[in-house]
């Protein structure tokens, strides 16, 4: 195990950003802390890096006991959500900075660095500032500085939570390739359940300052521990008494044993998909509607339009999660805590 | 950014009016006196002679090359103390929380809202020979503070004591502290993350608030009215030059010492005005 957090607890005044959290982060892996805004991942991974000191609790790097050294001796990278560049240099200057610290000699940083800038395709930007610069070229700049310290663990914080969607795409495939190549150890956060499923090989799941569960990206999805991660992980809907994908829902024109009666009350066509809202016979509302989603194809088949009457039961095989009484409100993806920005300015 | 320069463009009855009142108001204020002055230390004043010559002659005298060493002298300490301990206070201020951090920024203030002179009185109570808590030690050490030139530096360095440190505090908020983490985070100690880091981000500023300091320096007279003996060869500044020639009736020197006066601060103004479009650099 590369990462070792044992017993880790932090708090600003009355607010508890980490409470007792244990985890074990596997060596050349990329793993995922994820969990919604204010839950604490951002915080776990700044005590990771040093930058920020626990309450209780003990950090191993690699065998080494880190609970006490300060950031620069951790030898870990850090890349921030907004790029942290050093402005008033250049983009080589930034990336061989923690070399020059280090005293290397000038023919070795050179080479180094033009290796990085190769790696991070930002060769002909060496000379150019940070400000001429994209964002997502920043972010490669960025994660080029952290890796030329020969970091034992790579930290990335919402690496790319400052890009917009498409840049933010190529650059979580690019990550993937990158470190299919440098197979450094490295840690990310992000609130992100899409990035987190297509980039990590194993995810954290954390929220309110607890860990919910840890897996590999099928298990977390496949076999959720509880309600929470099972709405954080994709959406879920209530048929029943149980939580279900919508998409796992088999929906009959026909009455079925065992099956939800109910009425379409709203079909929304999201291009191949369609998303149905079928309010359950007896409820009141639409705080108790059930979303399906089938496929165009499947729905023109069975002739469903608003006000068709419909049975719907789990498809087989389909993964269910008993309701929490009381706590419909943490299905949703933004649930309403303090902010992680409100958290870590209060330091 | 575009639009946050906005300006109106339509020129209506208001803006002509408008410009013609600001335009009136400042010269009726600043611009004809300090014209005045120009005109009248190069004019023939009852016994002097005018022109440039004797202009020049008026500065060059032992006196007057005297009262500009002085003032350069204390000038320079004031702004060399003012902004190591600017970048200092700045630094805590900003980075740090602490109990009585909201006193302490409010009592960095306060010179800039007392009066000079109540200053000048102050510190000789406070640092006078044989008075305060130093007092005996220093007499008997033979080192005068008050009327003497460290008295002078340090009412100097009181009054211009928020200038630096006003500059770079929004400087230091508004960089925040990525850059600095980034720094640690790749081995940078404390003092290599001040040197390559922190400094270059609050450069314009830093130098910013020294120009001001210094231009404040230069020009303070009743906090120096007060710790200086003010005689001639003994503790007279230039502007305190420019007092007492003025009233022992050689108008002449003195309207020529003031006028160096406002050319320093004009250049200085010139300075910063060059030096502000670099601040807005992203």
């Amino acid at each position: 195990m590369s990462i070792e957090v044992r017993g880790i607890t932090k708090g600003y005044g009355d607010f508890v950003a980490l409470d007792d959290v244990n985890v074990s982060i596997p060596t050349g892996q990329l793993t995922a802390l994820l969990g919604p805004s204010g839950g604490g991942k951002s915080t776990l991974l700044r005590i990771i890096a040093g930058l920020e000191v626990a309450d209780a609790g003990s950090v191993q790097i690699e065998g080494v006991d880190a609970t006490s050294l300060p950031p620069q001796r951790r030898n870990v990278g850090f890349v921030f959500q907004h790029y942290a560049a050093f402005k008033h240099m250049t983009v080589a200057k930034n990336v061989a900075f923690g070399l020059e610290i280090r005293k290397r000699p000038k023919p070795e940083i050179k080479q180094r660095v033009d290796e990085l800038l190769e790696l991070v395709h930002l060769s002909q930007f060496a000379h150019r500032l940070p400000s001429q610069l994209s964002g997502g070229q920043r972010q490669r700049m960025a994660l080029a500085r952290a890796l030329a310290v020969e970091p034992k663990v790579l930290l990335l914080d919402e690496p790319f939570g400052a890009l917009d969607a498409k840049v933010r795409k190529e650059l979580r495939d690019w990550l993937r390739r990158l470190h299919d190549e440098v197979h450094v150890t490295t840690v990310f956060v992000t609130h992100d359940q899409e990035e987190a499923l297509e980039v990590a090989d194993e995810i954290v799941v954390i929220n309110e300052g607890r860990i919910e569960q840890v897996g590999t990206p099928e298990q977390l999805y496949d076999e959720p521990a509880n309600d929470f991660v099972m709405g954080f992980l994709g959406e879920v809907t209530t048929l029943g008494d149980h939580l279900i994908r919508p998409h796992d829902i088999t929906v009959h024109t026909t009455e079925q044993a065992g099956a939800v009666r109910g009425e379409i009350v709203r079909a929304l066509r999201i291009g191949f998909e369609v998303r149905l809202f079928v309010r359950p016979a007896g409820a009141a509302d639409e705080g108790a509607d059930v979303v399906v989603t089938l496929t165009r194809t499947f729905a023109r088949s069975l002739g469903l339009e608003v006000g068709t009457a419909v049975w719907l039961a789990p498809e087989t095989g389909a993964r269910v999660v008993p309701v929490r009484r009381g706590s419909a409100g943490v299905l949703s993806d933004e649930t309403p805590v303090s902010t992680e920005k409100g958290a870590t300015a209060a330091v | 950014m575009a639009d946050s320069t906005y300006t109106r463009r339509r020129r209506g009855p208001v803006t002509v009016v408008l410009r013609v009142l600001v335009i009136a108001y400042l010269f009726m204020l600043v611009i004809w006196p300090v014209s005045l002055v120009a005109d009248r230390a190069f004019r023939p004043a009852g016994l002097a002679e005018g022109g440039f010559g004797p202009f020049l002659e008026r500065l060059t005298e032992p006196g007057t090359v005297y009262a500009f060493n002085l003032t350069l002298t204390v000038a320079f300490w004031a702004v060399l103390i003012n902004t190591v301990f600017g970048v200092g206070i700045s630094l805590l201020l900003v980075r740090y929380r602490f109990w009585g951090r909201r006193t302490l920024s409010v009592l960095i203030d306060l010179p800039l809202s007392v009066s000079p002179v109540v200053v000048g009185l102050a510190l000789v109570l406070a640092y006078s020979s044989a008075r305060g808590w130093f007092g005996g030690f220093l007499e008997s050490i033979g080192f005068a503070v008050i009327f003497s030139t460290p008295g002078l530096v340090m009412a100097t360095a009181f009054v211009c004591l928020p200038l630096v440190i006003r500059e770079i505090v929004p400087v230091l908020e508004e960089v925040g502290t990525d850059a600095e983490e980034a720094a640690r985070s790749l081995g940078a100690n404390g003092r290599q993350t001040f040197w390559r880091i922190t400094l270059p981000a609050i450069k314009w500023a830093l130098v910013y608030g020294v120009v001001l300091t210094a231009a404040r320096a230069l020009g303070e007279f009743g906090a120096v009215k007060i710790v200086s003996q003010g005689a001639e060869f003994n503790g007279e500044t230039a502007t305190l030059l420019v007092e007492n020639r003025y009233s022992n009736f050689d108008e002449a020197s003195a309207y020529a010492v003031a006028l160096v006066l406002v050319l320093i601060s004009i250049i200085a103004l010139v300075v910063v005005t060059y030096l502000r479009p670099k601040e807005d650099r992203p």
